[in-house]
């Protein structure tokens, strides 16, 4: 079973490319989701203001996969001290 | 009335490397970036910190109080370069010539910094009241109209905004109107100024900026650096450059322009390549006689290696022994004006036979295996050379030029 946090990022780009949640898995690659470079960068745009956290640049251009990006932002998270943050924007 | 010929008689160019062409070319074929940490905007609130702005530039040298108020400074820049250019040019807009001249400029923002401002002091600082300048100086349309109304010139005036490509565009519009018999000559060229909050945080978000520096067609290149700037460019008919024993740099030989109907922004070799031949064909110039060519190379990992498909695909075999410099990695990538400078330092380096280079090079990159010029420039005189911008969008835009002998 997914955890909140992948829970909340499936969430997220599934709302962000405008498909059924249940299309999103925690296996899910990029390009399975017909993800392109432009939806990838708008992805983190939503994904930074979810968890209010700043995803650098070559970071960002490694991650292929939901779950790459999960454990990034897990990472990100755990480094800011834990907290899962609430979304800044809406 | 057999096919005109067109002739570039006057340049001018304000850019992260001087405010004069002199400083300019100077700096390019010294192969020196202009290339800093950004001044225009507090750079804790941005996660790129570099830029190539212009620096030291004091609109009250070019403007009186009310004039400067009236323009952004991307107009100002628009009509700084023009004033050189066309003094440049030594030529006289006789009330004849004024109505068989056009203008036509690019811009891919316009105003936007003018609009950054005063929608702050709405937004944030709820000042009710909007500045009554503030329509005219966002107005993409404000460096031509400027350069109109100082000149006197009536002819056909406006602006194309196509991205990246918008002053390949607008050279192209002002080089076929004087071809085809519609106007005798022509202000044309592009200007940019996009060193606000705003832009620049619309910039970070798409992930293309690099953090250090520009290095195009090297391996380790990071992406672009955004750049600001104007240059312009006097086109005429070669009779009336001969006529009045003008100084020609260049011929406008060619024009090409296509769509790649493909992405919004991931760019595509094939409609470049279609770009790249029809400005050849247009200019009824074979890839052999291509000696330089200065690239779009924003060095993005994407356009850089998808460039170098395009140019082997359009020249073959010539790919092997054309030289290719990106100038963006010193003047840093302008936008809407980028077309324009590269334009100018093409017609520079053919009228005096040194090719810039591409400077900040370090490393090879396989993907994008031509003779780039790395670092140093190059004496190399060229019968031919293309300078080519493609936009996002999908839009490429490439100009072709052939030495007079």
């Amino acid at each position: 079973m997914p955890d909140d946090l992948e829970r909340r990022v499936m969430s997220v780009i599934a709302a962000t490319q405008h498909i059924p949640a249940d299309t999103v898995t925690i296996d899910s690659t990029f390009e399975e989701l017909k993800i392109d470079s432009l939806d990838g960068i708008n992805i983190l745009f939503a994904v930074e203001n979810e968890f209010d956290i700043s995803i650098p640049d070559e970071s960002a251009q490694t991650i292929r996969t939901v779950r790459q990006m999960t454990e990034g932002i897990r990472k990100l998270i755990d480094e800011r001290g834990g907290e899962a943050g609430v979304p800044v924007s809406v | 009335m057999g096919m005109r010929r067109v002739v570039i008689t006057g340049v001018g160019v304000i850019s992260a490397l001087g405010c004069k062409r002199q400083s300019f070319w100077e700096a390019l074929i010294a192969g020196r970036p202009g290339i800093h940490p950004i001044q225009g905007v507090d750079r804790s609130l941005i996660r790129f910190q570099y830029g190539a702005e212009v620096r030291n530039y004091d609109p009250l040298l070019h403007f009186d109080e009310r004039e400067a108020s009236l323009l952004d400074r991307f107009a100002q820049f628009g009509v700084v370069a023009a004033r050189e250019a066309i003094a440049d040019s030594g030529i006289e807009f006789t009330p004849e010539l004024k109505e068989r001249t056009a203008i036509v400029t690019g811009s891919c923002a316009g105003g936007q910094a003018t609009e950054d401002e005063g929608f702050v002091n709405l937004y944030k600082n709820s000042v009710p009241r909007v500045n009554p300048f503030t329509i005219p100086r966002i107005m993409a349309n404000g460096a031509a109209s400027r350069i109109s109304l100082e000149q006197g010139i009536t002819g056909p005036t406006y602006t194309v905004a196509t991205a990246c490509s918008s002053s390949n565009h607008a050279i192209g519009q002002a080089f076929w109107m004087i071809r085809n018999g519609l106007v005798d000559a022509a202000v044309t060229g592009g200007s940019e100024a996009i060193f606000s909050l705003g832009f620049l945080k619309a910039w970070e978000a798409m992930r293309v900026v690099s953090p250090d520096t520009c290095r195009p067609f090297s391996k380790d290149r990071r992406g672009l650096i955004l750049g600001e700037g104007g240059a312009m460019l006097i086109l005429e008919t070669l009779e009336l450059a001969r006529g009045r024993g003008a100084k020609i740099y260049a011929e406008v030989a060619g024009f090409g322009m296509s769509s790649d109907a493909y992405h919004i922004t991931q760019p595509s070799a094939e409609g470049a390549a279609r770009a790249i031949r029809l400005a050849m064909s247009d200019g009824g110039i074979s890839p052999e006689q291509i000696g330089y060519i200065n690239a779009h190379g924003t060095a993005t990992p994407a356009n850089d290696s998808t460039e170098t498909q395009a140019i082997r695909k359009s020249l073959g075999s010539q790919a092997e022994h054309v030289a290719v410099s990106s100038t963006k990695s010193m003047h840093g990538h302008a936008l809407g004006a980028a077309g324009a400078i590269e334009a100018v330092a093409t017609v520079l380096a053919m009228h005096c036979g040194v090719l810039p280079p591409t400077a900040n090079y370090t490393i090879p990159d396989p993907a994008c295996d031509l003779d780039i010029i790395p670092n140093i420039a190059r004496p190399c005189e060229v019968e031919c050379a293309l300078s080519n911008s493609f936009a996002f969008g999908g839009l490429n835009a490439v100009l072709a030029f052939r030495k007079l002998s």
